[in-house]
């Protein structure tokens, strides 16, 4: 196939998924400002919610306080922002529309249907009501996108493609939120029971939508550790670093065997794998929680630019 | 001006036998069946992103065309016709083009004026001499017909250079058979969806002799910003071709290739929707970011099959359309089926004293003009309009024709105030391969949706109909 549709394919489901992980953080910070102090914490929800959408510089630019209606304008609907949750909708319909022979059609109707509906938010949001109701119908949307593509679309390189390029966005997105929660994770915070670090654990939980995951798999009341495996090393879990890199390496692996060659990206990606299936998550707490995680990102971001000269120019 | 000819009352009002079955139909539905059809259509039009870009027009990117839902019909004797008459057009052209870049013959025989040729700005000096694969330079014509009495067909363009309106023929068609399967089962129409397949065989058998068995196709778009983007995409995907643009093309050797995620991978023929000016910024315009650098030297090396070919334009600009009997009699020796509409050619003294002279009575057009704009339509334009283009023609003559106020047949269409009759054309699509002609059955029918208007394209406010031509 082209290297340009597979460059677009690959980035619409980038964009897909990052409008998807960009409200359920939006999500999880207005439910814990709405909380009272005493249980929320001191920390600035807005500020860290920027920081896990990894657009800090970007936001100081336009405004100068973090608060929950700038936060939301600029991350739910701003056009200046280039991956707020709109602009994200924006350049997948653009990019579909430029490989639309390569989408079936059921995928197109989800994504024009998607960009014609999100017209609806013209104005923004005027109301609590209505930030909640963008942000249900952004996940909806997306789960119908990616629904109908994981139905329809031939298994073939074009579908896998479409699978990197969701599989790199969650890795990255996952890694950001244990990024700038480390502090909260770390076992010198324990304070098991505290009502203070739990619900910045439960908003953790929710922006990865694991919350009720993390009960069936250790069956057992919210422990910083345990969310720390849950998110890196745990391979049911499908927003884990350990299953995107699983998925990851299905997908390079199928794509070279179509192509009857192997290349930097299948091995780069399987290195990282065997890591994570390697690692245990005292020795990581050892080395260094914040460690990890900023090699991680540096590596997954490696990959990306690997697959982009291997397969998308 | 005359009444118009109306292709299913006639002029006497009695129903001509190709709309019986369709006037008794529409005289059984409830009323507001066609208006809940109507609003499904475009609902689905919509969903399905069959659009259109107006240029200059920011805040309406993208548009729909109008779709009228009352079908217009054609019996069969009518198509037939019709058919032959565009196949001998098609052979003519492409004798004239061929004979344009070689020997010249019509030029010496002082049938067509050498001025004509060299002067205009689409002759295309590179093809001089330039042997193209089985010597056909027009692969897809969109030639456009016009009707004004129950026997005439007039050829109004011969648009042989990149024709568009393709797919909206062939999602009419679609939209049709979901919105009203019970009336096709009253009719026997000819379908036309085998169109893509016939496209597809006519390119790979153009492919060049260095080409394998299996030939690589490509169709080549300026990208998503084009106003037939949709369509481009559309017939990709029906043709299974790949849509490139320029930048997904390179050349090497003189061969031409894509970029792919397995690596280069060669293409045979380019069934390009790109304009000449733009396809190779080495060879024409330099400021052109949509071609590819270097294509013309692999096509003079003869590796690459370009449809249609570079050059053609000097077939379809208004003034030669004007020799077109000429050149029909010049080339096939045979009387022309179709006929062209009269055309006073303004260059010629004689012609422009008459034109001149009966302003208020004729359509005047600019010579390379398309889509509607620049011309002038004598009968309800006011004097101040009529002595603008006098002024014109005197300063430029050369760059003008006129034709007679033709009273195009008109068809049933649903309007606001019910069905009423409204201006339509035809431009069937013809293609041309190593083999033969092939025509699928009928075209994209445009309709002047404002009453008594005679402007049918789509940037001016024309609609679209599906158009079937019955089998017996």
């Amino acid at each position: 196939m082209l290297a340009r549709t597979a460059d677009n394919l690959y980035w619409l489901a980038r964009y897909i998924e990052r409008a998807d992980y960009l409200a359920r953080v939006l999500e999880a910070a207005l439910r814990l400002s709405a909380m009272p102090r005493t249980y929320a914490g001191p920390t600035n929800e807005w500020d860290s919610a920027l920081a896990t959408a990894g657009c800090v510089d970007e936001f100081s630019a336009h405004y100068d306080v973090a608060n929950e209606a700038t936060v939301t304008e600029f991350l739910a609907f701003s056009s200046d922002n280039p991956s707020s949750i709109r602009n994200c909708f924006e350049a997948a319909r653009s990019n579909a529309r430029t490989v639309r022979t390569a989408l079936t059609s059921a995928t197109w109707n989800a994504i024009n249907g998607s960009w014609l509906d999100l017209h609806r938010y013209d104005a923004g949001a005027a109301s609590r009501e209505d930030i909640a109701g963008f942000l249900r119908w952004a996940q909806e949307t997306s789960t119908l996108i990616d629904g109908s593509a994981y139905r329809t679309m031939l298994r073939k390189d074009a579908f896998w493609f479409t699978r990197l390029g969701l599989n790199i966005e969650r890795a990255d997105n996952t890694a950001r939120i244990l990024d700038v929660k480390y502090h909260v994770l770390l076992p010198k915070h324990e304070h098991v029971g505290g009502p203070l670090d739990y619900f910045q654990w439960a908003a953790i939980l929710r922006s990865v939508n694991a919350l009720t995951a993390y009960h069936w798999v250790y069956r057992e009341s919210v422990k910083p550790w345990l969310i720390a495996d849950l998110l890196i090393l745990n391979d049911q879990m499908p927003r884990s670093l350990a299953a995107c890199y699983g998925n990851l390496v299905q997908n390079l692996d199928l794509i070279a065997q179509s192509y009857g060659r192997q290349g930097a990206a299948q091995r780069q990606t399987r290195a990282v794998r065997t890591r994570l299936q390697n690692s245990r998550m005292e020795e990581i707490f050892q080395g260094g929680l914040h460690e990890f995680i900023t090699a991680f990102l540096a590596d997954n971001s490696r990959l990306g630019d690997t697959i982009n000269s291997q397969y998308l120019i | 001006m005359a009444v118009a000819f109306d292709e299913m009352s006639g002029l006497d009002g009695a129903v001509r036998p190709a709309y019986a079955e369709l006037k008794r139909w529409l005289d059984e539905i409830p009323p507001d069946l066609l208006i809940r059809r109507h609003k499904e259509a475009e609902f689905i039009f919509r969903r399905i992103g069959i659009t259109f870009a107006v240029y200059g027009e920011a805040e309406a990117t993208e548009r729909l065309i109008p779709f009228d839902i009352i079908p217009r019909i054609l019996a069969a004797a009518e198509w037939k016709l019709l058919a032959r008459g565009l196949e001998q057009r098609m052979r003519a052209l492409n004798l004239y083009i061929r004979d344009i870049y070689h020997r010249r013959e019509i030029l010496r025989a002082g049938i067509v004026p050498e001025e004509l040729v060299f002067q205009n700005p689409v002759f295309r000096p590179e093809m001089n001499g330039q042997k193209v694969p089985h010597d056909i330079y027009v692969h897809i014509a969109g030639i456009d017909i016009v009707r004004v009495d129950a026997d005439t067909f007039y050829v109004l363009e011969d648009n042989s250079r990149t024709p568009s309106g393709v797919s909206y023929m062939l999602e009419n068609r679609e939209i049709m058979l979901r919105l009203f399967p019970e009336l096709f089962s009253r009719h026997r129409v000819a379908p036309v969806e085998n169109y893509p397949d016939e496209l597809l065989a006519s390119l790979k058998s153009v492919a060049p002799a260095s080409a394998t068995s299996d030939p690589a196709v490509v169709l080549l778009t300026p990208g998503m910003y084009n106003s037939a983007y949709y369509e481009h995409s559309f017939l990709a995907d029906k043709l299974g071709v790949e849509l490139v643009e320029g930048r997904d093309l390179f050349v090497r050797d003189a061969v031409v290739y894509m970029r792919t995620t397995q690596g280069p991978k060669r293409v045979d023929v380019i069934y390009r929707r790109i304009d000449d000016d733009f396809l190779d910024p080495l060879a024409f315009r330099p400021d052109s970011a949509l071609g590819v650098p270097g294509l013309m030297s692999v096509y003079q090396a003869g590796n690459v099959t370009l449809a249609n070919a570079v050059g053609t334009g000097v077939a379809d600009d208004k003034a030669v359309y004007s020799y077109m009997p000429d050149i029909v009699k010049f080339y096939l020796g045979e009387e022309p089926i179709l006929r062209n509409v009269p055309t006073w050619r303004c260059r010629e003294a004689d012609h422009r004293a008459y034109v001149l002279e009966h302003l208020g009575e004729l359509v005047v057009k600019e010579v390379h003009g398309s889509g509607g704009y620049g011309m002038l339509i004598g009968p309800g334009s006011t004097k101040a309009v009529i002595e603008a283009f006098r002024a014109k023609i005197i300063a430029d003559p050369n760059n003008f024709i006129a034709q007679p106020t033709l009273a195009l047949s008109t068809c049933p269409t649903c309007v606001a105030q019910g069905i009423a009759p409204r201006h339509v054309d035809l431009r069937p699509f013809v293609l041309a391969g190593r083999d033969r002609v092939r025509i699928v059955p009928g075209g994209l029918t445009r309709v002047a949706l404002a009453q008594g208007s005679l402007v049918v394209n789509s940037s001016q406010g024309g609609g679209t109909k599906d158009t079937w031509v019955l089998d017996r």
